[in-house]
């Protein structure tokens, strides 16, 4: 009986909600399990990092790695499973663009520690106490992984195969990504597993759309009630979906929630908040300062709007600190 | 890749700024550079020569010359590789001139900004695709938009030429402005002597559609092919029919005219049904709807109707929107006259007897409201006349610019009225500007005949008498700026020079054409110099004072001009469009539809069929909204594709 495939799964700055949509393969995961040998999946089973490293190089078939770059740890992990790994998959948003963590990169490293160490309205904290990348206890030396200065997706660390997108992924698009390996049906490197067409292609509201978006206001989806049948956009709300590549089926829109984006770009976009704003921003109704100022209001957290899941991946990836 | 680098001296224009030697050694170093040279000016012959004869030696691939501004000499180079068997698109150019010697002083600093730009374009050049231009058909027709000097000028030239022509007029006679004048500087002759025939011309020409009365109300299409639509507005009169006699202007149940009569400037009363002046073009009358009580209530005994024996008023008829097809189309819409009473210091509106130059214009002519009699609103005839320049021009509290033919209708009309009136002529001048052939012989002609020249800019006109003498007159005050002293001059009359402005509407015109206007309103040229009567937009020229204030030569020489380059563009029976069109890759997009109304040309439909956003290409200028926008980047643009302006920035910045 010829070896199985070797599969790692491993989580860096992420939710949890990718391993999940592990889980959610439901008993297609029974399949997969029977199909390969896994050798590392820390949500699931134990193994430790010296197991790995014992692994002789590229004797990994997979990696399927999500969550963002945030900590020293996570970056020796994903720089160990590289070396072992045949191919890497980065999975998921977090791992893909940075995602929700990536967020981070609004802030400096120092504005972090201080808020969630100092002032944090739950903390209690009078000595000031940080975490330490190292200290003594008792005898024991004890060490602790450090944040980097900034949020980074996988990509900007190991050089990875494929790209799974979604936050998480669906379970259609990963059991096709594993079909694909374990077939050796492979799309050239650097492919990211879903149709490079923005969303609107497979939404289901697509003809509500008006030719002329003409929008005279922004609208949220937790304060106006929702058109369960009409283009979301054409409403008001910020759906990202002519912005987003599609593979999802429309999910959140299928759910009555507006895109928010988690595929990313297309393949011909770097700037995902930027092409969107570029684009939504031009069918604004008013045409002068006040009024465009007035519908602008609408948007808030224009940051968190547009580069939810892609600020580290952006044109304008962090914050820097200029003191 | 093999580069062709060239740094153009433009005499010491760029190279008493920039060192060009530096720059040129600069990009010799830049990889994929395999010949870079400087040289006085580029743009000569032998400059071109060189270009061609290192594509061929050292077959170059790529071309970027370092010079002036794209609008000047991009196709001169672009020519130059394409005779050296180049595509002509493999040509990147810089501006160095405009962008940078003419604009900084600090040559270290202006010769790092040159290598900067330079490296972009190097960097960029590399990722230009070989482009073709496409030709369309071009059809031959023209429309011409206004009927003044200009319109009727231009008409005629094309008409001339073979070519069919529709002038479309939105009053209901062709003769603008000019039809409003007895006579013309310098030479004294008359107006209407000279321009009736060219308006009967334009009735009776074979080839010249006249549509008076009439609008454009819509401009589709594109250079070589547009479609307009035009209303015609009814006059309620059949216009095969009538025949201008006029029977049904005295049968009117209106006894006494009793309505302003524009024409007059409002000096006179016309009826609802009228004729503007007794030679208006076509010679058809025309009916009031904001005065004719049938109109108005459908209550009148219709008399003028009774009174037609050709039965030519038919008060049922209504609007008809019109299309035509052309291949260019001149705009000749004219000025309006500043309002007088925006200087309210003049006291227009206000002493009856301040009067605007136009009303003079109706005053002096010899078949206006007076027939030419010089007499007042008061029915006196003045004794002494003040005439005041620049209301409305070279003032920065309306219109700050010279409106250049008001000094010269100023004097026209100071020996006009002096003539018909024998009385003292006093003319307020800031600076009497009388360039153009013979126009200074005429103001001389003017000191001779004795009128009052005062060199100052008119504080106040009103009636406040201080002295015996200054009772029941109008007191001019001013400042004699050569005697050095403050006057007062007491007279009967006061004429206000009117400045020209753009017409209230020139900004509805504008965008219906899609043609550009400067920040006073009037349409914009092309270039000042070099392409004075074309426009933005490819087809469209512009001729006489809808594109500035000008006299009647110039705005006949315009016309002329803009007929000529009409005539260049329909007469070669094709048309060249620039390849930097965008266009939709269709297998990438997803039919969002975000780009379809933002094309300021009408160029995106979205097919429904396919669920896809279509450009069509000979209708995009390639302005590069559309490619900007385009939230999943499925619209490409030529010569400006994402890797190319990427490549630009990376050089600029590297």
């Amino acid at each position: 009986m010829p070896e199985k495939p070797k599969v790692a799964f491993y989580w860096c700055a992420s939710c949890g909600g990718c391993e999940e949509a592990v889980v959610d393969l439901a008993e297609d995961i029974l399949g997969v399990v029977n199909a390969v040998d896994i050798v590392l999946w820390p949500v699931a089973m134990d193994f430790k990092k010296k197991d790995i490293e014992a692994r002789p190089d590229k004797s990994i078939t997979v990696s399927f790695i999500n969550g963002a770059i945030r900590t020293t740890e996570q970056e020796e992990w994903v720089r160990l499973l590289r070396r072992k790994s045949q191919f890497v998959i980065s999975f998921g948003a977090c791992a893909n663009s940075g995602g929700i963590p990536g967020l981070a990169n609004q802030f400096t490293r120092e504005q972090i520690l201080k808020f969630s160490y100092e002032d944090s309205p739950s903390v209690s904290n009078e000595a000031k106490t940080r975490p330490q990348a190292s200290c003594q206890d008792e005898g024991h030396a004890l060490s602790l992984p450090t944040l980097h200065n900034v949020v980074r997706s996988l990509d900007q660390v190991i050089e990875v195969e494929y790209t799974l997108p979604g936050c998480p992924p669906t379970p259609k698009l990963i059991a096709g990504a594993v079909t694909a390996l374990l077939s050796g049906k492979l799309p050239p490197k650097g492919t990211v597993l879903s149709p490079d067409i923005a969303l609107c292609e497979e939404c289901p509201r697509k003809d509500s759309k008006p030719a002329d978006l003409a929008l005279a206001e922004f609208k949220r989806p937790h304060s106006s009630p929702i058109d369960p049948e009409k283009c979301l956009l054409a409403q008001g709300f910020t759906c990202m979906g002519p912005a987003t590549r599609s593979g999802c089926e429309a999910l959140c829109v299928k759910g009555n929630m507006p895109c928010t984006g988690c595929f990313g770009p297309t393949s011909r976009v770097r700037d995902q908040g930027a092409k969107y704003v570029s684009s939504v921003v031009s069918n604004i109704v008013p045409k002068d300062e006040a009024g465009i100022d007035a519908v602008l209001a609408g948007i808030p957290d224009p940051i968190g709007t547009f580069y939810r899941y892609g600020m580290p991946k952006s044109i304008l990836r962090r914050k820097v600190d200029l003191s | 890749m093999r580069i062709g680098f060239y740094i153009c001296h433009c005499g010491t224009n760029i190279a008493g700024t920039i060192d060009a030697a530096a720059v040129r050694d600069f990009a010799a170093e830049l990889p994929g550079v395999a010949v870079s040279r400087d040289y006085k000016y580029m743009c000569s012959d032998p400059g071109q020569e060189m270009i061609v004869q290192d594509i061929r030696d050292n077959k170059l691939d790529r071309l970027v010359v370092a010079a002036c501004s794209p609008s000047l000499h991009e196709e001169t180079f672009r020519k130059a590789a394409a005779k050296g068997g180049m595509n002509s698109f493999f040509f990147q150019m810089v501006n160095i001139r405009e962008h940078n010697a003419w604009v900084h002083e600090d040559k270290a600093a202006a010769t790092q900004k040159a290598k900067d730009q330079v490296r972009a374009a190097i960097t960029r050049v590399r990722f230009h695709k070989a482009l073709e231009k496409k030709s369309v058909p071009v059809n031959a027709n023209v429309l011409v938009v206004g009927g003044g000097i200009a319109g009727i000028h231009a008409a005629l030239t094309l008409a001339n030429a073979g070519k069919t022509v529709t002038l479309v007029e939105r009053d209901s006679t062709i003769g603008g402005h000019m039809a409003l004048f007895d006579k013309t500087f310098p030479t004294l002759d008359c107006a209407a002597c000279i321009l009736t025939p060219k308006m009967s011309a334009v009735k009776n020409h074979p080839n010249i559609t006249l549509w008076t009365y009439s609008e454009v109300s819509k401009v589709e299409g594109y250079v070589g092919n547009y479609k307009v639509t035009v209303k015609r507005k009814t006059r309620y009169i059949k216009e095969d029919l009538c025949v201008g006699c006029l029977d049904c202007i005295e049968a009117c149940v209106f006894k006494e005219p009793k309505f302003r009569d524009d024409f007059n400037q409002g000096l006179s009363k016309r009826k609802p049904v009228y004729m503007s002046f007794p030679q208006a073009t076509p010679k058809l009358v025309t009916i009031d709807p904001e005065t004719c009580i049938q109109l108005k209530t459908g209550k009148c005994r219709k008399s003028c109707a009774e009174a037609c024996d050709r039965k030519a008023i038919d008060f049922e008829l209504k609007d008809e929107m019109k299309e035509l097809e052309v291949g260019a189309i001149i705009l000749a819409t004219g000025f309006s006259a500043f309002d007088p009473k925006r200087h309210a210091y003049y006291g227009y509106g206000r002493y009856p007897n301040v009067y605007s130059a136009l009303e003079v214009e109706r005053l002096v002519n010899a078949s206006g409201p007076t027939n030419g009699e010089v007499v007042l609103r008061d029915g006196k005839h003045p004794k002494a006349i003040g005439i005041i320049h620049c209301v409305g021009s070279r003032d920065e509290h309306t219109n700050k610019w010279c409106s250049r033919v008001c000094c010269m209708y100023s004097l026209k009309l100071a020996h006009l009225l002096k003539e018909h009136t024998g009385a003292e002529i006093y003319d307020f001048y800031i600076d009497m500007r009388t360039p153009g052939k013979t126009y200074e012989e005429f103001y001389d002609r003017l000191l001779q005949e004795g009128v009052h020249f005062i060199r100052g800019r008119v504080a106040e006109v009103n009636d406040w008498a201080m002295t015996p003498e200054e009772e029941g007159k109008l007191v001019i005050r001013v400042e004699d700026t050569l005697a050095g002293f403050v006057r007062r001059i007491p007279v009967d009359m006061v004429v206000l020079s009117q400045g020209l402005e753009a017409r209230k509407d020139a900004g509805d015109v504008r965008r219906l054409f899609n043609i550009g206007c400067g920040t006073e309103g009037f349409f914009q040229e092309r270039h000042p110099k070099l392409a004075p009567v074309s426009t933005f937009a490819d087809g469209i020229f512009i001729a006489g004072a809808c594109q500035g204030p000008k006299d009647i030569p110039d705005t006949v020489a315009q016309a002329g001009a803009a007929a000529a380059e009409a005539l260049a563009l329909v007469d070669a029976g094709h048309v060249e469009l620039e390849p930097n069109t965008s266009h939709v890759v269709e297998e990438e997009c997803c039919g969002c539809k975000s780009c379809v109304p933002l094309c300021p040309y009408s160029a995106i439909s979205f097919d429904e069929a396919k669920k896809k956003a279509s450009i069509n290409e000979v209708l995009c200028k390639g302005c590069g909204v559309c490619a900007a926008a385009c939230p999943s980047g499925s619209i490409r643009q030529n010569l400006f594709e994402d890797e190319e302006l990427f490549g630009e920035i990376e050089g600029v910045l590297s």
